[in-house]
Order: structure tokens, then C-alpha cells, then sequence
């Protein structure tokens, strides 16, 4: 079989799925906290970056590959754990207008330290630069990173399915999302709840962000930026309400970005989220629910 | 005299400029069913609110076997042995008739006794063992108000909270949830039961107070049942 009409290869479409993965991952982190607080976290990519710096911060003093990750880890989750705490839950009774602005301003005030403390001209992440080398199978060159991306994010995928449909935490998170005032009626712990989803969001963005400095090594203050904002109109493409759909979304998302950048001439990559963007709106003009949640689904829901 | 399993003192709950409940006082002991009946509007579901946390009292106590309650979050509430089974019944509709019920098990105090406790609820709504794997949204109106009674039970409380259970159900159901409702008293619940349906709660209730604009204005026993349309009309006319 040949790809080579579209003008792409077995390489480009398992970029493709790689990036899909990490974008699902990514919608994932969004969604869970979306669906406890009812807050778009536009700062999550600044975690990622957060991550990405602790990686290279890692790199750069020479320090085994295992200790740069934990580190990665380490900073990826304080930092959640802080702004839950300080700017999360104190905002959690205000308008969801409230707490985006205030996500947004946390993101800029996160790229301006990275700044003032890294500088402009970014650090190198390459501990992990050996999976960036191909494995041949059957023939076909394919990177270690979008197998180990794709597989990664299917365990982490298949982690959160069993947390979330077997486990306590799990199902008074999902509940939660659906109505919390009634969650906490029955005695389901809110803060506790939060912190699941938080900590849970965390995980998700320092592998993220593992993932991330292996394709792009150059670690930048605008690290994943634009990845967040791909990553959150596929969101919204898949249906913010639900985790299925917008996992589906961020899946969606980056599946298109990788075939699409894959695809089109050098001198065209740069419109690429052009590109992107003008396709989300036309989904959503014809499906403003989303396009994978299912039609009467969202009116069933208030009943 | 034993301490009542809740107590309300001079409750007062305000809504912005509204007051929705004044002055009132109740108490219902373990074993007792308390009837709180009045048109909509009367405050009846903002007293419940307020026992449960969900609205600050502006001013008044909450007491649930002596201990105030008054400024704690409904989490803590529940897990002081209140229940609240609530207006519309707010089943998770997504969710199976089964993860419902382990919701409810999110306010119990102890751990030990939980499978007792599911087959006693059981015993009361034997349609909600018959359907643990559906989706809870699938049930009919009378299977998931018998499923938000059930929720409210498995946390094994001492005091239920009834809001408007008998609402938008066929009469075969209705009398399905008040028999339900005095096997539950038998069972040495103190139960507050808000309802619209003024006779048969009367009837049902040990007493049951009219609530009118916020204010407790008449207290009936069940052997008023008879008369309970025109005495509350004539109180409130």
C-alpha cells in the first residue's frame, strides 16, 4: 500500500499518531480540571514548559536522564498543587469568565519567569535525543519517540479509564463533573476531589512535557504554547463537556497537524494553524456541541 | 429527655433581600417522622438547605444530635449522619443504578456493615436491585425517586431529609415511597419530610407543620388528616 499520493509516508503518519497521542494526553490534563472546577486551565502548557526547563535544567548539570524525569516531575506537580491552591480554589466560587482571565494571566506571569530566569534564547533538552533515532520495521523508518509516544499515551489513557471507572477517587471525580453541588450533598469529599483531578492533570503534563523535549529539544519560554492552543480547540472541538470526546478532540487535533505538516511544502508549514483553526470553526459551526459527542446528548443532560 | 436526633432553633435564611425562612424552630427525634408542608415559595426547601450547609443560616441553629452543624460544608453534614434526598431526585443519570448507590456511601461514618445495609434497601425498593447495571437516566420517574431514597439510606444516617419525594410520580408509586417512608421511621430514622401532598403527609407524619411565607404557622397531628385541606387553607387564607 502507498501513502504517496497524499504526498506523505508511513514516517509521517506515525508522527501523525504520535502527535495525536500527546495531544490526547494534553486534553486529557484539560479536561479533568475543566470538568471538576469548570476551568479552562489555559496555563496548562506552561506547565508543560515548567517541565520541559526542569529537563533541561537537569541536562544541562549533567544528571542521569531518571533524575532530569523526576525532577521534571517534581516541578510539574508542586506547581499545580500551588496554583490550585492559591488561584484555583480561592477563584473556584467566581464566574468561569473570572477564572480564564485568571489562567491567562498566570500564563504569561510563568513564560515571564522562564524568561527572566532562562532567558530568551531557551536551554537544550537532550537527554532523550537517542529515541529521536528510527527503528526500521518491515521495512518502514519509524522514530523510537512516536512509538514510545503512542504507547505511552495509551498506557496512560488505559491508567485513567481504570482510575476513573474502578476506584473510589474515580467515581467521585466523575460524578463531580457532572454535578458537583449534588456530589457534595452526599458527602463526597470536594477538596479531595480537586486535588485527584489536579494531581491527575499534573502526571498527564510532565509526561508531556518528557515527550515534547524529545521532538523539540530547544526549550523556549513559549515552550507547548502553541500546542495548548491546538490542544484546547480540539477540546472544544470534541466537546468540552465530556472527557471522551475532548480526548477524542486533542486526538483529532494533532493527528491532522502531524499529517497536515507533514504534507504540505516547507514554505507552507508556518500557515499550518491557520489551516487548523479554520477547520474547527467550520466543525463547529455545523456541530457547536462538539463534534463527537452524540446529537440530544447535551439536552439529556439537564434533565 | 433524650437529645433529638436534629434540632432547629430559630432558623432564619435569607436570599439577598428575601427572606425565604423566619424564626422557625422544629425537632425530630429518632423514630419520628416530621411533616413540613406549605405552597411553593414557603421555604420549605431553604430550611433543608440550610440543615444540610448548601445556605448559611442568617441567623438560627442547626443541631444534629446536639451538635451544631451551622458552618459546615454539606460534605460534612452528610458525614455527620444527615441525608439529604433532594428536589427532582438528582440521580447521576449517566451513571449505573449501581455507582449511584456507591455515592451514597460517600457520607457513611463507618466502614463496616455496608452489604447489611444494601440489603435492608433492598428489602424497601426491590426495583433497584433488579436494575444495578442500567444507567441510572434509563429508570422511569418512580424507579429513580425510589433510587434517590436508596442513595439517601446506604449512607446509613440518622436523620433523612426528604424533599418533595412524592413529586411527578403516579399515585402507585406515591404510595410506594410513604409505605416506604413508614418502614423507614420503624427503623428508627428521624425523617423531615417536605411535601406538597399536605393530607397524606399529615396522615403519614407523627406531626407536620404548615409553613407560610417563611413562618411556621399551624402544627397538625395525623388524626387532623381528615380536615388537613381546610384547616391549612383557612390558616393561610
Amino acid at each position: 500500500m502507498t501513502l504517496a499520493f497524499l504526498g506523505m509516508n508511513w514516517q509521517t503518519l506515525a508522527d501523525a499518531v504520535s502527535l495525536g497521542a500527546i495531544y490526547a494526553l494534553m486534553a486529557v490534563g484539560i479536561g479533568l480540571v475543566f470538568g471538576v472546577l469548570r476551568l479552562v486551565n489555559f496555563a496548562y502548557g506552561q506547565l508543560v514548559m515548567a517541565g520541559a526547563y526542569a529537563l533541561a535544567f537537569a541536562y544541562d548539570h549533567g544528571w542521569p536522564v531518571s533524575v532530569g524525569i523526576l525532577l521534571c516531575f517534581a516541578v510539574v506537580l508542586t506547581l499545580s498543587l500551588l496554583l490550585d491552591r492559591i488561584v484555583f480554589r480561592p477563584l473556584r466560587a467566581h464566574s468561569p469568565a473570572v477564572m480564564l482571565v485568571a489562567t491567562f494571566a498566570i500564563a504569561f506571569l510563568l513564560q515571564s519567569i522562564a524568561l527572566l530566569w532562562f532567558g530568551p534564547l531557551g536551554k537544550i533538552s537532550a537527554s532523550l535525543a537517542a529515541l529521536n533515532q528510527p527503528v526500521t520495521i518491515s521495512g518502514v523508518d519509524i522514530r523510537k519517540i512516536a512509538i514510545v509516544a503512542t504507547a505511552l499515551a495509551a498506557a496512560c489513557l488505559l491508567a485513567l479509564v481504570l482510575l476513573l471507572g474502578r476506584t473510589r477517587v474515580g467515581l467521585h471525580m466523575r460524578a463531580a463533573a457532572m454535578d458537583f453541588r449534588t456530589a457534595e450533598l452526599l458527602g463526597v469529599r470536594a477538596g479531595r476531589v480537586i486535588t485527584a483531578a489536579v494531581l491527575v492533570s499534573g502526571v498527564l503534563a510532565a509526561i508531556v512535557a518528557v515527550m515534547l523535549t524529545v521532538q523539540t529539544p530547544l526549550v523556549t519560554p513559549d515552550f507547548a504554547l502553541r500546542d495548548t492552543i491546538l490542544v484546547l480547540a480540539g477540546v472544544v472541538l470534541g466537546g468540552m463537556n465530556r472527557l471522551v470526546p475532548a480526548t477524542l478532540g486533542g486526538f483529532a487535533i494533532g493527528f491532522a497537524s502531524g499529517l497536515l505538516g507533514g504534507a504540505l511544502p516547507t514554505n507552507w508549514s508556518q500557515y499550518l494553524p491557520s489551516f487548523l483553526f479554520a477547520a474547527v470553526i467550520l466543525v463547529l459551526l455545523v456541530r457547536p456541541g462538539g463534534l463527537f459527542t452524540r446529537e440530544g446528548q447535551r439536552a439529556a443532560e439537564r434533565v | 429527655m433524650s437529645l433529638p436526633a436534629l434540632a432547629v432553633e430559630g432558623l432564619t435564611v435569607r436570599h439577598g433581600a428575601v427572606t425565604a425562612v423566619r424564626d422557625l424552630s422544629l425537632s425530630v427525634e429518632a423514630g419520628e417522622i416530621v411533616g413540613l408542608i406549605g405552597p411553593n415559595g414557603a421555604g420549605k426547601s431553604s430550611t433543608l438547605h440550610a440543615i444540610m450547609g448548601a445556605v448559611r443560616p442568617a441567623a438560627g441553629a442547626v443541631l444534629v444530635n446536639g451538635v451544631s452543624v451551622v458552618g459546615r460544608r454539606p460534605e460534612d453534614v452528610a458525614r455527620r449522619g444527615v441525608a439529604l434526598v433532594p428536589e427532582g431526585r438528582r440521580i447521576f443519570a449517566e451513571l449505573t443504578v449501581e455507582e449511584n448507590l456507591r455515592l451514597g456511601l460517600a457520607g457513611r461514618r463507618r466502614r463496616e456493615g455496608v452489604e447489611d445495609d444494601l440489603a435492608r434497601v433492598y428489602e424497601l425498593f426491590p426495583a433497584v436491585e433488579e436494575s444495578l447495571r442500567r444507567k441510572a437516566g434509563t429508570l422511569s420517574g418512580g424507579q429513580q425517586q425510589q433510587l434517590a431514597i436508596a442513595r439517601g439510606l446506604v449512607a446509613d444516617p440518622e436523620v433523612l431529609l426528604l424533599d418533595e419525594p412524592s413529586l411527578g410520580l403516579a399515585p402507585r408509586v406515591v404510595d410506594l415511597v410513604f409505605q416506604a417512608l413508614s418502614a423507614i421511621r420503624d427503623r428508627g430514622l428521624a425523617v423531615l419530610l417536605v411535601e406538597q401532598r399536605a393530607q397524606r403527609t399529615v396522615a403519614l407524619a407523627d406531626r407536620s407543620h404548615v409553613l407560610s411565607r417563611g413562618e411556621l404557622r399551624l402544627t397538625l397531628g395525623p388524626e387532623s388528616a381528615g380536615d388537613t385541606e381546610a384547616l391549612v387553607s383557612a390558616y393561610l387564607a
